[in-house]
């Protein structure tokens, strides 16, 4: 061995950094921000903004635990159901409406800022979002394909099936004939993403007539409007399975950071790695937009506002990956928020809002970072 | 093993070889490194330099040739190993590495420790220690809070004789470490290779100042064109006959009272 063992050499240094930083803090503070946020979300709506009587959130709680008491109840365990606060189409309003929107909003904002963590550090270009790959333009040409033609085929499926149809086709590209380095894998994804997206166009501007123009923009700009339990349980499930896998990945994509030939240095399978990455942010890519459409903004922007949140001592991308989840959701169910209720009736397409909302909040972020010489 | 009964591990490349699209960027390189010696790696631009170190560290793929380690007295194929426990053994140090991201020094570090993790536990209180042991021996602990994208280029080196420190490598290779420091920070690497290498670590530092690897170095390898143009001593090998023939220049050596320096002149 070529080095001398001192026996914890952290206590007996002064002004020694603390061993690791986990960004912890932020987190919790995040994860309480996120509760609230959600069920205020919950209480916020048209329905109660006209009523005399107005839902509060008291009222949500409470009937919250009165649909989990009586869920526990079926299940046979022997338990007292209290009663529900809500009047039947009042809570038909929050279970049936306003939760499973709100709910899938969170889990697709999460998921969106962790795939953008984890593309950003693959492939080493800042710019890079969730639908690098041309994720987004494949579940587009499925879902419009699907809506246009008048298919049989649940929307969710279609789009998820046309994400990984184009994900296979950008792999294929960017792995053909040599190494799947970074620069392949986002030039083949920018070639997939264009070409589906004419696809689109062209399937639009042939055959869209009268009111499926708005269905199809709406979807095109990403929205929650179709939002049921069965798109949070399908945002859900992909953001565990995958989700969970890619929160595992932290410091292997900081050894990204310094290039294939560091990262080969310490041990990776840089190639194999970034295979699986790009595979699973893809998959938990494709589920989410399958659910809402391709919301923009969120995968790219989160990511950077919580570095700067965070600062570069905690800046590690497995404390990014997780503030980044946290942060994202509560963005995204904001914006869902502001989108169903500022313009009612009207139901703005929540992509408009991310980047209507997002862009100036990066710009001020981004200009205090500069003063501060951290970016 | 040594007097001391350090594990010691010697690096033994022969007959290499690397060819990519029909060109042999380097051809027939051999090279022996001793534990606790520095081997300084020249040769002008393009000689091959950087490809034999990539080769080594298994960043490039060898074209033919063998690698092997002795360790304990037992010889190991090095293209056969894992890829982390490879890394165990042999440390990179890139040229002018930089970060696309943020990240703080203390982070950068302890990248070194990630052969040595166990993949799910993650790092141990062990790692810990050895992230700050590596900062200290690199004389960056006051940096650690840093971002590494904030430090100067000697800073920025020494943080990655850190990182190549926590790897605990038996082969420690640096690509032109001292490129672009100012003179009081090449003197700084220079002792902290030579302390790196008294402690039993096999050293391999491609240099492009002749003089700083004549009194660094116990011994030279010189590259020409992807070819072994001179091995030995540094008196063996840095000859006016040599300097024409691989560097195209005259030299002379100029002998003062705190050490030598190469006069260089056009042919």
């Amino acid at each position: 061995m070529t080095t001398t063992r001192r026996d914890a050499p952290a206590a007996t240094e002064p002004g020694l950094a603390p061993a690791r930083r986990s960004g912890a803090p932020w987190l919790l503070i995040g994860l309480v921000v996120l509760a609230v946020s959600l069920v205020l979300a919950l209480v916020v709506g048209p329905a109660s903004v006209t009523a005399a009587d107005p839902i509060t959130p008291g009222q949500v709680l409470g009937s919250a635990w009165h649909h989990l008491v009586t869920w526990l109840a079926e299940l046979g365990l022997p338990v007292t159901v209290p009663e529900n606060p809500l009047s039947p189409i009042r809570d038909a309003i929050i279970w049936e409406g306003r939760a499973p929107r709100a709910l899938t909003a969170v889990l697709v904002g999460a998921g969106l800022a962790l795939c953008g963590v984890v593309l950003q550090a693959v492939t080493r270009n800042p710019l890079a979002d969730p639908y690098l790959l041309g994720i987004s333009s494949g579940a587009s040409l499925g879902a419009v394909a699907v809506l246009v033609l008048g298919l049989a085929v649940p929307l969710t499926v279609a789009a998820f099936t046309g994400a990984v149809l184009a994900l296979l086709a950008t792999l294929a590209l960017a792995g053909v004939g040599g190494r799947l380095t970074a620069t392949r894998a986002v030039l083949a994804g920018v070639a997939v993403g264009q070409a589906c997206g004419a696809a689109v166009s062209f399937v639009i501007f042939s055959t869209t007539k009268g009111d499926s123009y708005r269905d199809i923009l709406g979807w095109l700009m990403g929205t929650f409007g179709a939002a049921q339990w069965s798109s949070v349980a399908i945002a859900g499930t992909a953001l565990i399975l995958f989700g969970g896998v890619l929160l595992g990945f932290g410091r292997t994509l900081d050894a990204f950071a310094f290039g294939d030939t560091a990262a080969t240095a310490l041990g990776i399978d840089v190639v194999r790695t970034r295979w699986l990455l790009l595979l699973l942010s893809a998959l938990l890519t494709g589920a989410l937009v399958s659910v809402s459409g391709a919301i923009g903004f969120v995968g790219l922007a989160v990511p950077h506002v919580v570095r700067l949140l965070l600062g570069p001592a905690r800046a590690g991308n497995a404390a990014v990956a997780r503030t980044s989840a946290v942060v994202g959701a509560i963005f995204l169910l904001w914006a869902d928020t502001v989108a169903r209720t500022v313009f009612a009736p009207l139901d703005v397409p929540v992509g408009v809002l991310t980047a209507l909302l997002g862009a100036p909040v990066f710009a001020i972020l981004l200009l205090r970072g500069r003063r501060r010489g951290e970016t | 093993m040594s007097a001391l009964g350090i594990a010691v591990t010697d690096l033994t490349a022969d007959d290499l070889a690397y060819r990519i699209d029909g060109l042999d960027l380097l051809q027939g390189v051999s090279l022996h490194l001793r534990a606790g010696t520095v081997t300084g790696l020249l040769g002008p631009n393009g000689s091959g330099k950087s490809t034999l170190l990539r080769l080594v560290a298994g960043a490039l793929p060898v074209s033919g040739g063998t690698l092997t380690v002795i360790e304990h007295g037992a010889a190991l194929d090095l293209r056969a190993m894992r890829r982390r426990d490879r890394a165990r053994r042999v440390a990179l140090v890139e040229q002018e590495a930089h970060a696309e991201i943020p990240l703080r020094v203390h982070d950068v570090v302890a990248l070194g420790r990630i052969p040595h993790e166990r993949r799910l536990s993650g790092p141990s209180d062990l790692d810990d220690a050895l992230v700050v042991e590596a900062m200290q021996r690199a004389g960056v602990v006051t940096l650690a809070e840093r971002s590494f994208d904030t430090l100067s280029g000697g800073e920025r080196q020494r943080v990655q004789l850190a990182r190549a420190l926590a790897q605990q490598p038996r082969v420690l290779m640096l690509d032109e470490p001292t490129n672009h420091l100012d003179l009081a920070a090449q003197l700084e690497m220079v002792r902290l290779l030579r302390a790196v290498a008294d402690a039993g670590v096999a050293v391999l530092v491609a240099l492009h100042d002749l003089a700083q690897a004549a009194s660094l170095c116990d011994e030279l390898v010189v590259l020409r064109r992807g070819e072994t143009a001179a091995v030995g001593s540094p008196d063996e090998v840095l000859s006016p006959a040599l300097l024409a023939t691989v560097w195209g220049v005259r030299g002379e050596w100029v002998s003062g009272e705190h050490g030598r320096a190469l006069v260089v002149s056009a042919l």
